[in-house]
């Protein structure tokens, strides 16, 4: 399902990161850096709430608008229920549409938020964060426990990012954006992530290179969010060998984000948007890249599930970015 | 491509974990660990007169008693990282497992938080530990009569 976009423009954008976040070369790119994991806060949940919260509100004041003003707030992230979204929602006061994609939320919301803006709305946010120690907590050990990691295994990146997209010729002009399709390859492996998820952003770029009858060498630069440094591996290895397509203006937002000593990357749904909403955002309005395809991958992970022997699958969610 | 020709190609290239290395350092840690148990033993005997097996009674409790104080204090769970099952298969491990969930779920309440989830970790312990206990008693009764 792709979609093509006659007049919708991704404004501006506001990065809230946490305290691993501050070794990334990205770090002149964040709007506010927390010290402690905590936030100031009580729990690892309200944590993550305060930064979908800080972030909204360093997005309106950086814009000068008031919350009365945004038309609709999409936003998502890993926890059950997205309690993130729905608690800071009840203090952000925009009526809300909650998504998830897993860690590929980010572009699935800016693709949304981009129909809504092209055909109704005036305006809208897009919301998405990650909190390493509660997705920890849900999803593995308790954090204190730590345990031993595997090398193939990502770091959940801390970080809350809001873009407002809207009908003004300002910032970035968003130009297509592809609806992915699940893929489930018989991965089991919960600590190789990047495995999972390769084959659905294999899949949603040949979809988007057909429907919009491009080639690769069209984009400056395409960026997976969180393959991690062997997950971007198979996925080039795989998209030679299943679709004959070889990149060369390829690059993985996990792989860039951290150094890689112990872990493949980062990972996350904040994880695209802390590159891609600083750095490539950046980047796009000085024209030092033209076109960018964002293609946010999520492996769609449950524990129950997986406790009971089901692989897992992911999906991924391609939109792309053109300089005015 | 099929899910086997993709498994292949994850193995390809997915680095091999360092088993030989991690083996050896976990044996050597936990190797000190017993040093360390011996020792408080040889002390608590010297030092109180007490025999043999009350003296190692009183040793697991010290090394439970640091073990939880160790990851209270926010660090044990690095050292575990680089010492591996040297420190996860010794009582300390046990102790970590416990305190840790038992820090991570205590914003849930006494009840809800730390009584439900203070044996996440380690319940399959108990339980297979009880239920091997009970086979191999078996077994002792037949054999041994």
């Amino acid at each position: 399902m792709n979609f093509k976009f006659k007049n919708v423009y991704l404004n501006a954008t506001s990065i809230v990161a946490g305290p691993y976040e501050k070794r990334t070369i990205f770090i002149n790119y964040f709007d506010e850096i927390y010290d402690d994991l905590y936030l100031g806060e009580k729990s690892w949940e309200l944590a993550e709430i305060k930064l979908i919260h800080e972030s909204v509100n360093i997005l309106l004041s950086k814009t000068n608008m008031e919350r009365e003003n945004i038309n609709i707030h999409l936003s998502g992230d890993l926890l059950n229920q997205l309690v993130a979204t729905n608690y800071a929602s009840a203090k952000i006061g925009i009526p809300l549409i909650g998504v998830y994609a897993a860690c590929a939320t980010s572009t699935l919301s800016l693709i949304l938020g981009s129909i809504l803006v092209d055909n109704y709305l005036k305006n809208a946010i897009c919301s998405t964060s990650s909190h390493n120690a509660a997705a920890e907590k849900q999803f593995r050990y308790p954090v204190e426990y730590g345990g031993p990691k595997r090398c193939v295994t990502t770091f959940t990146t801390t970080a809350g990012c809001s873009a407002l997209i809207s009908r003004n010729k300002k910032g970035v002009r968003i130009d297509t954006g592809t609806i992915g399709t699940v893929v489930d390859m018989g991965v089991k492996d919960v600590y190789n992530m990047g495995a999972v998820m390769a084959p659905a952003a294999a899949r949603v770029l040949v979809d988007h290179l057909r429907a919009n009858k491009r080639k690769a060498s069209y984009y400056d630069l395409i960026l997976t969010g969180d393959l991690g440094i062997y997950g971007s591996k198979i996925f080039e290895e795989y998209l030679k060998s299943e679709y004959g397509i070889i990149l060369d203006n390829y690059k993985d937002a996990g792989s860039m984000v951290y150094d890689n000593k112990k872990y493949a990357g980062g990972s996350g749904p904040a994880c695209m948007p802390l590159v891609a909403y600083g750095y490539i955002f950046s980047k796009l309005k000085k024209h030092e890249y033209k076109k960018v395809l964002l293609i946010a991958t999520g492996a769609l992970h449950n524990q129950t599930l997986c406790n009971e022997k089901m692989s897992i699958p992911a999906i991924a969610h391609a939109i792309s970015l053109e300089a005015l | 491509m099929d899910k086997k020709t993709y498994a292949d190609l994850v193995n390809k290239i997915c680095p091999k974990e360092k088993i030989c290395i991690n083996a050896l350092v976990s044996f050597l840690f936990g190797g000190l660990m017993g040093l360390l148990g011996e020792f408080i033993i040889e002390l608590y005997q010297m030092l109180f007169d007490i025999p043999f097996k009350e003296a190692s009674t009183y040793m697991i409790i010290t090394l439970i008693f640091f073990g939880c104080l160790f990851t209270c204090f926010g660090w044990f769970d690095k050292v575990i990282e680089f010492a591996k099952c040297g420190l996860i298969i010794p009582i300390t491990g046990f102790a970590h497992a416990m305190q840790s969930a038992a820090l991570e779920y205590r914003r849930e309440g006494f009840v809800t938080g730390i009584g439900a989830n203070m044996f996440k970790l380690t319940g399959s312990v108990i339980t297979f530990g009880i239920v091997s206990a009970y086979f191999f008693g078996l077994i002792r009764l037949i054999l041994g009569g």
